[in-house]
């Protein structure tokens, strides 16, 4: 019923007139008579308000939590008011690609700023303006390493969605992946050399890694090096504002997944992949990039640049087809670091840290195990089946841990007050009485 | 204007937290600083975010005839649900009875997608139109390794097309074979014959193609290229052309993307996130990224997929956006929306056409391409001066120098979503330019002067790459 076109029927006599066509379907000549569709088979259009109120009703649908305590790579962190409303100006959402720069400014310099940000987190030199998501950033991080070698090795607990998608694009590619699984759930050093072969062109690690575990990611960094190899660092953006940063490890590539930085969960379907590189892999790195020069008056000017990678000019030789990318997210990203700035950031962070610990603290004294003893950042793993501790928090509006082998992964983040974490605590008692 | 970084007072703050009220805990490894993130006011963050945005150029400011990339209006109402709380604020691990409503709008919008392209089976998680192709040919790919088809290593695309589709080819390991266009802008059917062999794993074709042109020959093409024994990829970038004229699955293509970004309505956010989902005939289903939803997610033989493209579902929030479209639209309102694109873009190119030289002159679809070669030759002036003098006139350019096979090239597409007096209004002033080009063609050189920047230097941003604010 609403079409948002404009054309009254006169105007459409009038413009059918100028072409020189005596019906609409009359423009349609070359399509073959056999395949012609004199209408498409779908019910018949509605109001705006009726649809409306069909997605309210969908929405409805859905069970949401007052309190999330879930992660396993998408979090739950508090959205600033102001992030939504900056975001959502007009200008930003309905523009395309930023190809006429004169007029483009301000989404280039909001990638700009992304860029700078992103290189802030990760002290690497350069970032693009956006991957997909953090997996599919991971991925193509794999295809950028591989140049004369041929192989990847995942290390320890990788996030198993980021693990398969990898796999998709190392069969694509023709590239080789293995993985090597951790120990006492962390990466196992001590043989981490000796897996290392000569076809291994990179090593791929997550850190915190998927049970929330930290890593020694400069440890493996050095190893990696000394083996010629290059290293993937898979970080959590949270998490970066407080760990070693991958640039001080020493890494070559770093990416991860956005969300965490002002998007909704959305059920997994509001990401941005960060991918950020040091120099020596600018030529080989996928996706847009913005740089800053001048115009002819000296003025300050941002563009897309380095184009020379790109699909539109490399064709058949671009290592990657990555064309539309994640940009609205991306700019998410960037106002929700400017608004909760240097200090708040840390913040957010630390209180991430403090109330997983408490909780995880609480929940041994409550005779809980973990089901690892090494640094955790804000997921851990409590070991047993929680299904009966999460019915009796459902009830309670919280959203318990997710299943994980030989237990339940959860996560805390700045958005847990202490009164919930307790009432965890006690469920876990109530469910362990029934 | 500033960067945020540059507007940056140390102290200063727009965030606060409640007090925690449990114990901190320290790290043993810790980063050596703090991030240098900003330090600003909340007024500051609005309003400096809010000049970007006015330095921003989006369908909402004006006409945006960027070919090949569809930029209809985006309904607002679709914006209200895409951000309704239901839908945004759920867990990717709840379980399927908490995610009724996410399952519903997948299931029926795969379905829905499905009858508008003709294939039986899809999947929504490629987030973008090049996603789509790198996993329909990888569909392609898997399905010759499963037949033990080894020896079919060569992907056969036009000359006009897109680059990305040579690029995800060449991401799935394929070797590219450039088939030439015709004289009429399509594909040279007696080329293609000498082209496919044994080794044909398939083509990519988009149709209409990038000069806006339908091949009148496609059930021919296709046949040829299923005869080789390789399969057909539709590149759905200019399918607002044809919805609910024809369909990509009855044309004889096996594999199918939509951008949902451009067909349906939803907006480009300056970049991204779109939604790119690729369809397919029965007979590939089995090869489909996992997990799969849809009318009979049962029938499918996990083992033979390709796997994962993307963690999760895909890009959700564009996938309502679509929906909504489409229920709002309807049957006869999408056919009637491609009817009135190509109506809107035949009478642009008709008024257009009295002044400028079409590539191909005969009835376009969405889109046309012009040729300014002969301005350029008469006047100095190139197709890129006269994209900047648009951009002083108030419109957005066309897109320059694409495809590749016309010189000095410029796209048009209008959309289904402008007025009459707007398409007359920017035949006015493409008259007006030519005239301007005619009396002093270097003038142009200086184009856009009413924007608050000129013409970059281009070449010195790629010699010597800044791509980060340096403190």
């Amino acid at each position: 019923m609403s079409k948002y076109t404009p054309h009254t029927e006169q105007d459409v006599k009038t413009m059918l007139n100028t072409v020189g066509v005596s019906s609409l379907d009359g423009l349609y000549k070359d399509v073959p008579r056999e395949i012609f569709q004199k209408e498409l088979k779908l019910p018949k259009g509605k109001s705006q308000y009726a649809v409306e109120k069909q997605m309210r009703v969908l929405a409805g649908k859905n069970k949401t939590y007052g309190s999330v305590l879930r992660g396993g790579g998408i979090y739950d962190h508090i959205i600033p008011a102001a992030v939504n409303a900056l975001t959502g100006r007009a200008e930003f959402v309905t523009a395309y690609t930023p190809y006429q720069a004169e007029i483009s400014q301000g989404v280039l310099q909001g990638i700009f700023e992304y860029q700078s940000l992103m290189c802030a987190l990760t002290q690497m030199d350069i970032s693009n303006a956006s991957m997909y998501d953090g997996a599919q950033a991971a991925a193509e991080a794999i295809v950028m390493c591989c140049e004369r070698k041929n192989k990847a090795l995942v290390l320890g607990q990788v996030n198993p969605q980021y693990m398969a998608v990898m796999r998709t694009y190392c069969n694509s590619h023709n590239i080789s992946i293995d993985s090597i699984s951790a120990k006492d759930g962390l990466v196992d050093i001590n043989t981490l050399a000796d897996s290392i072969d000569a076809d291994t062109a990179c090593v791929v690690a997550q850190c915190p890694n998927y049970f929330g575990l930290i890593e020694d990611m400069k440890a493996i960094a050095d190893i990696a090096h000394v083996k010629n190899v290059k290293f993937i660092y898979i970080f959590n953006p949270v998490a970066a504002a407080l760990l070693p940063t991958p640039g001080e490890c020493g890494v070559d590539v770093a990416v991860g997944e956005g969300q965490p930085l002002g998007l909704p969960m959305a059920y997994g379907g509001a990401t941005v992949g960060i991918l950020t590189c040091n120099k020596a892999l600018l030529r080989r790195m996928p996706g847009r990039v913005v740089g800053q020069t001048t115009d002819h008056n000296g003025r300050r000017v941002f563009v897309l640049t380095m184009q020379a990678r790109e699909q539109h000019i490399r064709r058949e030789k671009a290592l990657s087809s990555i064309c539309s990318n994640q940009a609205l997210n991306a700019l998410t990203t960037t106002v929700y670091l400017s608004l909760v700035g240097k200090v708040g950031f840390v913040e957010v962070a630390r209180q991430c840290v403090d109330k997983a610990h408490y909780l995880a603290n609480e929940l041994v004294k409550a005779g809980a195990k973990l089901k690892y003893k090494t640094e955790f950042f804000h997921e851990f793993v409590v070991e047993g089946d929680g299904e009966k501790w999460n019915k009796i928090l459902a009830e309670q509006d919280i959203l318990g841990g997710m299943p994980a082998p030989d237990g339940t992964l959860w996560c805390v983040t700045e958005k847990a007050d202490k009164e919930t974490l307790d009432k965890v605590v006690i469920a876990y008692k109530e469910a362990r009485s029934i | 204007m500033k960067l945020i970084f540059e507007i940056s007072v140390k102290g200063r703050r727009a965030f606060d937290l409640e007090e925690s009220k449990v114990p901190s805990y320290t790290l043993k490894q810790t980063r050596n600083d703090y991030a240098e993130l900003p330090e600003v006011a909340e007024i500051d963050v609005v309003r400096h975010f809010t000049e970007m945005s006015r330095n921003s150029y989006g369908v909402d400011n004006g006409f945006y005839p960027l070919g090949s990339c569809t930029m209809k209006y985006n309904p607002k109402v679709n914006e209200v649900i895409a951000a309704l709380d239901g839908f945004n604020n759920v867990h990717p691990t709840q379980c399927c009875k908490e995610v009724g409503g996410t399952t519903e709008v997948t299931e029926t919008l795969i379905e829905k997608l499905c009858v508008l392209s003709g294939m039986d089976s899809m999947t929504l998680q490629p987030a973008a139109g090049a996603h789509g192709e790198f996993t329909g040919i990888a569909l392609i790919k898997a399905y010759h390794q499963d037949h033990g088809d080894t020896i079919r290593t060569k992907i056969i695309i036009p000359d006009s097309a897109h680059g990305t589709n040579p690029a995800s080819a060449n991401m799935n390991g394929f070797e590219v074979v450039t088939c030439p266009s015709d004289s009429e802008g399509g594909v040279d059917i007696e080329e293609l014959k000498k082209l496919v062999g044994k080794d044909t794993a398939g083509l990519m074709l988009t149709n209409p193609n990038t000069l806006g042109l339908y091949d009148k020959n496609i059930l021919k093409i296709t046949e040829i290229v299923h005869n080789a024994g390789g399969l057909c990829y539709y590149d759905g970038a200019n399918f607002n052309a044809i919805m609910g004229i024809c369909r990509p699955g009855d044309m004889g293509f096996d594999v199918v993307h939509l951008n949902l970004h451009k067909t349906m309505s939803t907006p480009h956010g300056g970049g991204g996130p779109g939604s790119g989902p690729v369809g397919c005939k029965a007979f590939l289903a089995s090869y489909l990224p996992v997990p799969v939803y849809g009318p009979k997610p049962s029938d499918y033989d996990q083992n033979k997929s390709i796997g994962k493209v993307r963690a999760n579902i895909g890009n959700f929030p564009v996938y309502l956006k679509a929906f909504a479209y489409i229920e709002t639209l309807g049957g006869d309102g999408l056919r009637e929306a491609s009817q009135l694109a190509v109506l809107n873009a035949n009478y642009m190119l008709a008024k257009l056409k009295k002044e400028f030289t079409v590539a191909y002159d005969k009835i376009c679809m969405h889109e046309f391409v012009l040729s300014l070669s002969d301005i350029k030759e008469k006047t100095g002036a190139s197709a890129l001066d006269v994209a900047k003098a648009l951009i002083d006139n108030g419109i957005h350019p066309p897109t320059m120098y694409f495809p590749l096979i016309v010189h000095e090239a410029l796209m048009f597409e209008p959309t289904e979503t402008e007025s009459i007096e707007t398409l007359d209004h920017a035949c006015e002033v493409m008259f007006k330019i030519k005239k301007q080009a005619e009396q002093n063609g270097e003038a142009l050189h200086n184009c856009p002067v009413t924007t608050i920047v000129g013409r970059a230097d281009e070449v010195n941003a790629a010699r010597n790459p800044i791509l980060k604010y340096e403190h």
